[in-house]
């Protein structure tokens, strides 16, 4: 089913799809945060930063953003994917693994060897997405405290 | 982390059952590729037929069968059938304040290991520990 699949570039116009399908997972929508998050990665084109969209028949029906981030806490450079989201109605075909494979690519072309992200502990699915794809716990821990 | 043999026991079956939901084993058959005890297995899978991931096949040829779905069950699933993986400090009553805020904290660590120990196995389905041990074959 994923030969039918396309994974481009995000566009402009793929704003309000991402926001959409955003909508999904969280409790309220961040219009405010996606429209930075597209003048930085798709208007202005920041180097080492991908925002990708899965299109199936016109239709988005998913996107995955990733960057080179250097240096962070003494880390030499890796890949870090942020944002990631596939309709419901498009699950479980492989379009989450096309969108990861190609921002791999594209962070590996880049000159990075290691992908990172985080990830709600409470969030089974986007974490299992992960741990299907072999990403494993890294060398970095996340810590946290109310302040 | 120490896993109890039953636990280890249930993911051997499981995992063997899940690579081939199609195929019938034996409890011998699985014991004897992982070298271990076919009577204390034999035990771990009549609870694994009772959780419903295994389905036990009567009659001449039977055995044991996968019956779950390989895509959504975790590790954490079946550990948990053998195991409640809280850590278990055997702590006596504390005499004072101080002793028992040491203690206190003490198990305020153990608990964000046990958190951490089953935010990974929750996450990890038995599709993905198949994938991995194939890639591993094939390495």
């Amino acid at each position: 089913m994923t030969d039918l699949v396309t994974i481009r570039n995000a566009v402009l116009a793929d704003l309000e799809a991402v926001i959409a399908l955003d909508l999904v997972g969280v409790t309220e929508e961040k219009p405010a945060y996606w429209r930075k998050i597209f003048d930085r990665y798709v208007t202005a084109g920041k180097d080492g930063g991908f925002f990708l969209v899965a299109e199936t028949a016109g239709e988005v029906i998913g996107f995955i953003v990733g960057e080179v981030r250097a240096w962070e806490f003494g880390s030499p450079p890796c890949g870090w994917v942020f944002a990631l989201g596939v309709s419901p109605q498009s699950r479980e075909i492989g379009v989450g693994e096309l969108m990861f494979k190609e921002m791999c690519a594209r962070l590996k072309k880049a000159g990075v060897s290691i992908v990172r992200t985080m990830v709600d502990r409470e969030n089974k699915l986007t974490l299992s997405f992960f741990r299907s794809q072999g990403l494993r716990t890294g060398r970095y821990i996340e810590l946290e405290k109310l302040i | 982390m120490k896993m109890h043999k039953a636990s280890l026991f249930g993911l051997y079956a499981v995992l063997e059952l899940a690579g081939d939901p199609e195929r019938q084993l034996s409890a011998t058959d699985i014991a004897d590729k992982y070298g271990i005890s076919t009577h204390h297995l034999a035990k771990v899978l009549r609870t694994l037929v009772r959780s419903g991931l295994v389905q036990a096949v009567r009659g001449a040829g039977g055995g044991y069968r996968f019956s779950g779905v390989v895509n959504r069950t975790t590790l954490l699933d079946v550990i948990e059938l053998f195991e409640t993986l809280e850590s278990e400090l055997d702590t006596p009553r504390p005499r004072g304040q101080a002793a028992g805020a040491v203690i206190d904290e003490l198990q305020s660590i153990t608990r964000e290991i046990d958190d951490l120990t089953k935010a990974v196995l929750d996450t990890i389905t038995l599709e993905t520990a198949l994938n991995g041990s194939r890639q591993r074959v094939s390495a």
